[in-house]
C-alpha cells in the first residue's frame, strides 16, 4: 500500500485531529505512515495544511503534483493547496455546490448530526464510503472511537456516518 | 514490543521519561512546545516522581536543569530555537564546565520558517559551543536518539544537543516505547569551586578538557554517519545528507528511480564530524552533494573544494528543503534531465487572524482609535496579529516591544519637539519572560509611553500552557502565582490601571489619561493592564457573554467593521451588500457594539445574552 493525503482547511476546522485519525488508523491496519502538520500561528483561521504518507516512505512532506487523495475541508484553499494532487487524483471538498468537483456539504452533515465541528469527520466519511482512502469506513469509525473523548463521541460518529451515507 | 502514534515531540518527551530523567524544563514556542507537555504526560502514566516545570523564560529553565544535572541525576531542557538565543549564556559556559548527570539539550528549529523569528540552525550553535549535536530525520530517530545523547552526555560530562526540525517535531509516526527506567540517583552535588565557579585562570585548562573531549567524541563510532551503498551506476560520487533532508531525499531518489544508484550517508551527529568520515569523503570521491537544514554545519567541516551544497550555490541558502527543492538540487548534481516545474505562482490562502470574542481585539481597537498617529512596538505572540487592525508596527523578539518603546521615545524626545504617543503591547506570558528588566529599564531611563499588558491569563499561541500569573505548574499541580500588577508597582511604575479588555469605553478613558500623564511634568512610563481570558483556553465556557448582536437594515455595506476590526464572526453577504453575524461564531463580547460607524450593529434584545 502506497497513499499520499492532503488535508487542506483552515485552522480551528479539525485538520489536526483528522491527520491524527488517518495515521492511527493507518497504524491499526499494519501500514507504515507518517504525516505532518502545521502548528502556530497559521493555527488562528490561517490556511492550513496536512501530509498523510501511507506506505514505505521516510519523510513526510509531499512534493507537488504527488498526492493521490485531497481532502479539501474549504473550498477557498483549492486554489491554494490542490496543486499537490497528481493528475488523476481525487480531490473531495466540504461544499455546498462546486461545479466540476466532487463536494460535499459536510458542514451541513455535522449540524444535522448535532456536531457543528465536526465537519472533518463528516468529510473523512464521505471519502471512506467513496473507497478511494487506504481503507473503509469499518476501520475509521473504529478508530474515530478509540481516539475520541467520550464527551463527543457519539455525536461525532453520527457525523462521520452521516459522511458515510452521503458517499452512497 | 507495543508501539503508538506519537508526534516527533510526543517521541522525544516519551524518550526523555524512559531515560530516567529527574529534572525537565522549558518555555513553550512552537515547533517544541509539545515536548515538555508529553513528558509530564509519560511521567504522570509511568508514577515518576519528575520535577517538570514551564519556567519563566528559557534562561532559567537551562540554569535550573543544569543545576539539577551537577547533583548526578538527568535533566533536560527543550526550547525553540530562538530560545536558545536567550539561554545562549548559561549555554556557552556548561560546555566548559561539563556537567554530572545526563544533560540534553532540545533545541528544535524551524526551517521555512514556518512560525519564527528566523530560520538560524542550532547545530552552529552547537559548534560554537562546542558540544555534540544529534540531528533525527524522523520520531522514530529522535526518540532513539534522546538514549544516546543521554548515554554520551554521561560519558563525556558534557551537555549535548539534540536539533529536531519541524518536520520532526509535528510528524507522526508509530514509534516503539520501552519501559521507563525509574530514577534512583539521589541529588549528591560534590563541590568543586575550581569548576562549579571558576575563575578566569581556571577556564583555559576547562577549554583544553572540552577540546579533548570533542577529540574523542570525533572517534566514537556512535557518532558515525550511517553508509548506504550504491551499485556503482554513479561512480566517485556521493550525497551526504542529515535530519528530515536525509529522508526526503530518500524519498525523491525512490520517486525518481535512483534508490540504490549512488553511494549515501546519512549524518546522525553533525558536529563534530569524525574524521576518518572526513578524510574518506576526501579522498573517496570526486564529487560531494550535502543536503543539510538550515545552514552548511556538515559542509564547512568538510572544507572541500568538490563539494556541491549551499557554497556553491546549488542548494538554496534560505528556506525549507521540501521535496520539490531536493529534487531540483538531485537533477543537476546527477545530470539529469530536468522535469517539467509547477512555476505558477500559487494564491496565499486565508491569513491567520484574531478569533472572534479576542479581548486582544477589543484592546488593539481602542489603541489604534485612541492614538491614530501613535507608534506601536508590538511583541511575540498571537496579538502580534493587531498587525492586521494597524496596531502593531515592529514584532522583534520575546519583551522587545518595551525596549523598541523606550528606544522610540529617546530618539524622538532629543529631537526637542513634540514626540508621538508611543504604545507597546507585551502579553502576559512573554511580559513575564523578558518584559520586566526592560520595563525597569525604561523607568530608570526616564521614558515616556504607554505599555498595555495583554492579559489572558495564558500562553495562548503555543497551545495554553500556564504563567507565572495562573499559579499552575506543568504538572497541573499547585504553584504560587506571581502577580503582574505587583511586578509592575515594584518596577517603580506610578500610573497603573486595570481593565476588562471587552470594556472599550473604561480602556478609551485610561488610554486617554495614561497620555496625559505621560506628558505631564513628573511623567513617565504608564501601565496599563487589559484582561480577557483566552476564548480558546479550556475555561472558554465560562466566557462573559455580554450582548448577542445583530446588524440592523442600517449598514451601508462601508465595510469599516471588516476593516478594521476584522472580526471573523462578522461576515459580508455578498448578495445583500451588508455585513451580518456569523451565528455560530460570534462569542456576543459585544465590543463591535463600538465600532460601526452609523451604529448598524446594535444588541440583540430578542436573544438572551
Amino acid at each position: 500500500m502506497r497513499q499520499r493525503i492532503v488535508v487542506s482547511g483552515r485552522g480551528g476546522q479539525g485538520v489536526l485531529t483528522l491527520t491524527r485519525v488517518l495515521a492511527e488508523a493507518a497504524t491499526a491496519a499494519g501500514h507504515e505512515v507518517i504525516t505532518t502538520e502545521t502548528h502556530g500561528m497559521a493555527q488562528r483561521g490561517g490556511a492550513v495544511i496536512s501530509t498523510i504518507k501511507v506506505g514505505p516512505f521516510h519523510g513526510p512532506l509531499i512534493a507537488s503534483g504527488e498526492a493521490e487523495v485531497g481532502l479539501f475541508l474549504h473550498a477557498d484553499n483549492l486554489p491554494v493547496h490542490g496543486h499537490y494532487l497528481r493528475s488523476g487524483g481525487t480531490a473531495l471538498v466540504n461544499a455546498t455546490d462546486l461545479p466540476g468537483h466532487d463536494a460535499v456539504d459536510a458542514d451541513r452533515l455535522a449540524a444535522e448530526a448535532g456536531e457543528p465541528r465536526a465537519a472533518n469527520l463528516a468529510l473523512l466519511g464521505y471519502a471512506a464510503g467513496k473507497g478511494v482512502l487506504f481503507a473503509g469506513p469499518d476501520l475509521f469509525e473504529a478508530t474515530i472511537r478509540r481516539v475520541t473523548p467520550a464527551k463527543h463521541l457519539e455525536r461525532n460518529v453520527m457525523a462521520f456516518r452521516a459522511g458515510v451515507e452521503a458517499s452512497k | 514490543m507495543t508501539r503508538r502514534v506519537l508526534m516527533g515531540n510526543e517521541a522525544i518527551g516519551r524518550g526523555i521519561v524512559e531515560c530516567g530523567c529527574s529534572v525537565a524544563t522549558s518555555y513553550p514556542g512552537t515547533p517544541a512546545s509539545e515536548i515538555l507537555e508529553s513528558v509530564a504526560t509519560f511521567a504522570r502514566e509511568a508514577g515518576h516522581r519528575m520535577h517538570v516545570e514551564w519556567s519563566v523564560n528559557e534562561k532559567v529553565a537551562y540554569e535550573v536543569a543544569l543545576a539539577a544535572s551537577y547533583t548526578g541525576k538527568r535533566a533536560a531542557v527543550s526550547m525553540k530555537q530562538v530560545g536558545l538565543n536567550v539561554a545562549s549564556d548559561p549555554f556557552m559556559r556548561s560546555a566548559y564546565l561539563g556537567v554530572k548527570g545526563g544533560f540534553l539539550l532540545v533545541s528544535a528549529d524551524d526551517p521555512g520558517p514556518h512560525s519564527s523569528q528566523t530560520e538560524q540552525d542550532s547545530r552552529f550553535y552547537a559548534m560554537f559551543a562546542k558540544v555534540p549535536v544529534l540531528d533525527p530525520s524522523s520520531p522514530r530517530e529522535a526518540k532513539e536518539m534522546v538514549g544516546l545523547a543521554f548515554a554520551l552526555s554521561e560519558a563525556y560530562e558534557i551537555p549535548v544537543m539534540l536539533r529536531p526540525t519541524t518536520r520532526v517535531c509535528h510528524a507522526r509516526q508509530a514509534v516503539p516505547l520501552l519501559t521507563p527506567e525509574r530514577e534512583v540517583r539521589p541529588a549528591r552535588f560534590d563541590k568543586d569551586p575550581k569548576r562549579w565557579c571558576a575563575t578566569p585562570r581556571f577556564v583555559t585548562d576547562l577549554h583544553r578538557g572540552l577540546t579533548d573531549k570533542l577529540g574523542r567524541l570525533r572517534a566514537d563510532p556512535r557518532l558515525a554517519p550511517a553508509f548506504f551503498p550504491g551499485d556503482g551506476t554513479v561512480p566517485r560520487s556521493c550525497i551526504i545528507a542529515s535530519g528530515v533532508a536525509f529522508a526526503h531525499t530518500w524519498d525523491v531518489l525512490d520517486e525518481m528511480g535512483l534508490s540504490g544508484k549512488v553511494d549515501r550517508y546519512q549524518v546522525k551527529a553533525p558536529y563534530p564530524l569524525p574524521t576518518d568520515f572526513i578524510e574518506r569523503i576526501g579522498s573517496a570521491y570526486e564529487r560531494v552533494l550535502v543536503v543539510e537544514e538550515t545552514y552548511p554545519v556538515i559542509e564547512m567541516q568538510l572544507a572541500n573544494r568538490m563539494v556541491s551544497g549551499r557554497g556553491s550555490r546549488l542548494v538554496p541558502n534560505e528556506g525549507e528543503l521540501t521535496p520539490e527543492v531536493i529534487r531540483g538540487v538531485l537533477v543537476e548534481f546527477l545530470g539529469l534531465e530536468p522535469a517539467p516545474v509547477h512555476t505558477a505562482s500559487m494564491p496565499a490562502g486565508a491569513r491567520p487572524t484574531l478569533c472572534a470574542g479576542c479581548g486582544h481585539r477589543a484592546a488593539y481597537y481602542a489603541i489604534s482609535q485612541t492614538f491614530p498617529r501613535g507608534i506601536f512596538p508590538g511583541d511575540i505572540g498571537c496579538y502580534t496579529l493587531g498587525v492586521n487592525l494597524g496596531a502593531v508596527d515592529t514584532c522583534h523578539c520575546m519583551g522587545a516591544s518595551i525596549g523598541q518603546a523606550a528606544g522610540f521615545y529617546h530618539a524622538y524626545a532629543q529631537d526637542g519637539q513634540a514626540f508621538p504617543s508611543i504604545v507597546a503591547t507585551i502579553g502576559d506570558s512573554t511580559f513575564f519572560h523578558s518584559g520586566i528588566p526592560a520595563l525597569v529599564n525604561a523607568v530608570n531611563q526616564r521614558a515616556r509611553f504607554l505599555v498595555v499588558i495583554l492579559d489572558n491569563g495564558t500562553t495562548a499561541m503555543t497551545g495554553h500552557q500556564p504563567t507565572p500569573g495562573l499559579g499552575r505548574t506543568a504538572s497541573g499541580e499547585q504553584g504560587r502565582p506571581v502577580f503582574i500588577r505587583d511586578l509592575v508597582r515594584a518596577s517603580g511604575v506610578a500610573f497603573l490601571q486595570e481593565v476588562d479588555a471587552y470594556d472599550v469605553e473604561t480602556l478609551t478613558a485610561h488610554l486617554t489619561d495614561a497620555d496625559r500623564y505621560m506628558r505631564s511634568e513628573e511623567g513617565a512610563v504608564a501601565v496599563i493592564i487589559a484582561s480577557s481570558p483566552c476564548v480558546l483556553a479550556a475555561e472558554a465556557g465560562t466566557t462573559r457573554a455580554v450582548h448577542a448582536v445583530r446588524v440592523t437594515e442600517d449598514c451601508t455595506g462601508c465595510r469599516e467593521c471588516l476593516d478594521l476590526f476584522e472580526c471573523p464572526a462578522l461576515v459580508w453577504d455578498e448578495a445583500a451588500g451588508k455585513v451580518g453575524i456569523g451565528q455560530g461564531t460570534c462569542a456576543r463580547c459585544g465590543v463591535c457594539l463600538h465600532v460601526c460607524p452609523v451604529g448598524a450593529i446594535v444588541a440583540d434584545e430578542g436573544e438572551p445574552a
